[in-house]
């Protein structure tokens, strides 16, 4: 299986990647380590006209402390992340579930920001940077700003990115509470998750529950509303719509966000 | 495009489709046919040679995106030496192969835990070759072949 054709363009620096995109306009997609997107395009399921590779540029690779936050280069791979012992200390959630994603191979390519940019509802980090309350820095055609994680995902691989939008950093403000957890369930190690789960202080999030990764609302209303762990994760399906596929019908899939809440509510209370 | 990549030490330069994959690179324009496409969707981990080092999936890397870079398949793991490399040896005295289609990935994978993991324990490898399948199942022996090949690295 090989991609359609198309033209590769190499940036080497963001201002030229803004270029090349800006150029490229709606058919042309931003290639970083290429673990979500290339198997798309084998597939045939993506078929950009032009790919503008963004995998060289060392500017956005990087984890660094900055005001209380901790700032993550788009380019980050997920195996830098699960051994950044700035991450292992300051965002343990990121660093175990980075550790979790794909096999070896995909981790020493894939990168965060190309894994937030695809927006699979079946990917880890996505969730995880819900739990997170993560806010993501971009770079476009019309400038920089700023888009909190609650409101990027907007649809199944469709994010608030623009046409030509770039997402440079994840930013995400040190968390108050200790208590964390990351659940998920495959059949093989390898496999994208059934149900997944991210959890950090009070904040839920679920993977592969809808068409996108979400909050788990119902769970965390109820926990604040004082119930424990096994209560609270009764809500774990409440308001969602699982995918109803080859690896489980949407009621197994509702059942394993119950289990896998109430898992993930208790081993991060163990911890906080 | 024009790429050049090092492969096992060699600069091998070509024209070639902007799309081409580096597994296809390796085997069609290197002439290298060790690294097999197995699965062809990032899974089975056939196609693992290693790129700067570090393992990956030939069948989802650009050849592009290898430009100007190194990249080791198993035929170049004991460069100019007849000497097979220790990890050759560890699964050849290990049983660690059977029909021998996932070996090379299986080598290239190990070589990689190695290099970031000197002295993995059981659990370890076990986890680190999670990205390659043996469709002869025969993981006990090949986990065998790297702790052996792990010890024969350790001084004594």
């Amino acid at each position: 299986m090989i991609p359609a054709p198309f033209t590769y363009k190499r940036a080497s620096s963001v201002e030229e990647a803004l270029n090349l995109a800006a150029q490229a306009g709606e058919d042309g997609k931003f290639l970083a380590g290429g673990h979500s997107l290339m198997p798309l395009m084998k597939l045939r399921l993506a078929v950009p006209e032009t790919i503008v590779d963004i995998g060289r540029l060392g500017e956005l690779s990087y984890v660094r402390e900055d005001d209380g936050h901790i700032a993550v280069g788009a380019l980050a791979t997920h195996d830098e992340l699960a051994r950044s012992g700035l991450v292992g200390s300051e965002l343990p959630l990121l660093a175990h579930a980075a550790g979790q994603v794909g096999d070896p191979q995909v981790r020493h390519c894939g990168t965060i920001g190309g894994s937030l940019a695809h927006a699979d509802p079946a990917a880890d980090l996505p969730a995880v940077a819900l739990a997170l309350g993560a806010t993501f820095r971009t770079r476009g055609p019309s400038g920089s700003r700023e888009i909190v994680a609650d409101d990027f995902f907007l649809g199944l691989f469709e994010t608030a990115l623009q046409p030509g939008e770039l997402l440079t950093e994840i930013r995400i403000r040190k968390p108050q509470s200790a208590g964390w957890s990351f659940q998920k369930f495959t059949k093989r190690g390898i496999d994208w998750a059934i149900v997944g789960v991210a959890v950090q202080g009070a904040n839920v999030a679920l993977v592969n529950m809808g068409a996108t990764p979400v909050r788990a609302a119902a769970v965390e209303g109820a926990l604040a509303s004082g119930m424990g762990p096994s209560q609270a994760a009764a809500h774990a399906a409440d308001g969602t719509s699982p995918p109803d596929d080859l690896n489980g019908p949407r009621a197994y899939r509702e059942h394993l966000a119950r289990v896998l809440v109430r898992r993930a509510l208790e081993e991060s209370a163990a911890r906080a | 495009m024009k790429v050049t990549v090092s492969v096992n030490g060699k600069q091998i330069a070509a024209e070639v489709a902007d799309r081409t994959l580096l597994v296809h690179f390796l085997r069609d324009v290197a002439g290298l046919t060790a690294t097999n496409v197995g699965c062809d969707t990032s899974s089975c981990g056939a196609c693992t040679v290693l790129l700067d080092g570090r393992s990956v999936k030939s069948c989802t890397v650009l050849a592009a995106q290898a430009d100007g870079r190194e990249v080791t398949t198993v035929e170049g793991l004991s460069g100019d030496s007849d000497e097979l490399h220790p990890m050759q040896r560890a699964f050849r005295a290990e049983h660690g192969l059977q029909c021998g289609f996932c070996t090379p990935g299986m080598v290239m994978a190990s070589v990689s835990l190695l290099a970031e993991n000197p002295s993995p324990t059981e659990d370890e490898v076990r986890t680190a070759l999670e990205g390659n399948l043996c469709r002869c199942t025969g993981y006990h022996n090949i986990v065998r072949a790297v702790l052996a090949a792990a010890s024969e690295g350790r001084p004594s």
